[in-house]
């Protein structure tokens, strides 16, 4: 089934409702009871370490964003958000441009606040200048993520939630704890009778040296990407595990117990495109789905969300 | 050839955070194991274009290129620059 078929069908069955840009959509809340039914059962997985726990705000702080290297690195992708904060005067002007479909973008100011690209970045500034202790830190985070992709494949979207787990600490600790969630996401996800793969895989660089980036990740095996189908031939990220070496130990002047620059590793969960990775392999009828997927989720415990509707 | 190989250390000194991995680095050591991150290797190529007056094209903005002095020099020589 091709991507367009498959965005189709989610339309007809109004799991997805288009919201005005590619790859931006309204959700049923069948669609919002798996994505939250997907989160307990993640969250259940990493209860092991402990984890601080954080759910992110739904805009950031811009210097957070810059902070995290994003800006730098993709800058085609970021969102940063804008306001009217003229005086009157230029409020008159701005009211004439709105009400005579001029330029009224251009009068608008930048503010202090951006949409997150990721998840894991807001926890690196909290532990800025720190030296870690020796298990290190875990943690987890959750955000609504921008990711300027327009695009028609429905499992690219432009706002999805990514849950992550994050590490800082040792290399071998990093490294050790990234190969732990691969293990572990694999269980989870082959669990809920996805046909998974994994794969090395790069970031998205940008710009003149791109293909440098991504080659230098690909050779060392910073990234790992698990993959399902979702519609188009192309398997899909819909995880993945991340090992930053030294760069955000570096960043932010982390330290280790013993002196070291800190490494750290992240795992994500990309909650929309798993949830419509599960669409795809159980159809569109949620109480049709496998009765051992449906007791993983809890999806009858979530599925408050429907009966009132 | 030591020229152009003098002009490569000095921009790899500048740009390449080796740190200790500098020191006795030879014509064809793997510069990565010395210790250039891919983030370092993007200024060091912008350092090598700045110090020969070149622009290296998309196709040669590879890992392999920026992999050892000897690599560089071979993309330096090709974009058309001679010891002097």
């Amino acid at each position: 089934m091709t991507s367009n078929d498959f965005r189709s069908q989610l339309l007809e069955a109004g799991v997805l409702v288009d919201a005005g840009s590619p790859g931006l959509y309204h959700r049923s809340a069948d669609y919002e009871s798996v994505v939250r039914a997907l989160e307990y059962y993640v969250r259940r997985a990493g209860h092991g370490d402990n984890p601080q726990r954080l759910f992110i705000a739904p805009v950031i702080n811009l210097e957070t964003l810059k902070g995290s290297g994003y800006v730098g690195s993709f800058p085609n992708l970021i969102g940063t958000i804008d306001s009217f904060d003229g005086d009157m005067k230029q409020l008159s002007e701005f009211r004439d441009r709105v009400d005579s479909g001029g330029e009224w973008l251009e009068l608008m100011s930048h503010t202090d606040v951006a949409l997150p690209s990721a998840a894991c970045h807001i926890v690196y500034p909290m532990y800025k200048g720190a030296t870690l202790p020796a298990e290190g830190i875990f943690f987890e985070v959750q955000a609504n993520c921008f990711r300027r992709e327009p695009s028609m494949d429905p499992a690219r979207l432009q706002s999805f939630r990514l849950h992550e787990f994050v590490y800082l600490g040792s290399p071998e600790g990093a490294l050790a704890f990234r190969e732990r969630w691969i293990g572990k996401a694999q269980e989870l996800l082959a669990d809920l009778g996805l046909v998974l793969g994994l794969v090395p895989a790069n970031d998205p660089f940008f710009g003149r040296g791109a293909q440098m980036m991504a080659q230098g990740q690909l050779e060392k095996e910073l990234k790992f990407e698990i993959t399902a189908t979702i519609s188009s031939d192309t398997p899909g990220a819909i995880s993945s595990g991340n090992y930053h070496e030294d760069h955000f130990g570096d960043a932010f002047s982390m330290s280790t117990h013993d002196g070291q620059v800190a490494h750290s590793a992240c795992f994500g969960f990309g909650l929309d495109r798993i949830t419509l990775a599960l669409y795809f392999a159980h159809g569109f009828q949620l109480e049709e789905w496998p009765v051992e997927v449906r007791e993983r989720l809890v999806l009858s415990r979530s599925s408050h969300l429907t009966e009132s509707s | 050839m030591t020229d152009i190989n003098a002009a490569i250390r000095q921009v790899l000194e500048a740009h390449g955070r080796l740190g200790a991995g500098f020191a006795g680095l030879r014509d064809d050591d793997d510069l990565y194991q010395k210790g250039l991150s891919s983030h370092a290797s993007v200024n060091v190529m912008l350092g090598i274009e700045d110090a020969f007056g070149i622009e290296i094209p998309e196709a040669l903005l590879t890992r392999a290129t920026f992999r050892t002095i000897d690599s560089i020099r071979a993309v330096v020589e090709t974009l058309g620059v001679a010891n002097e």
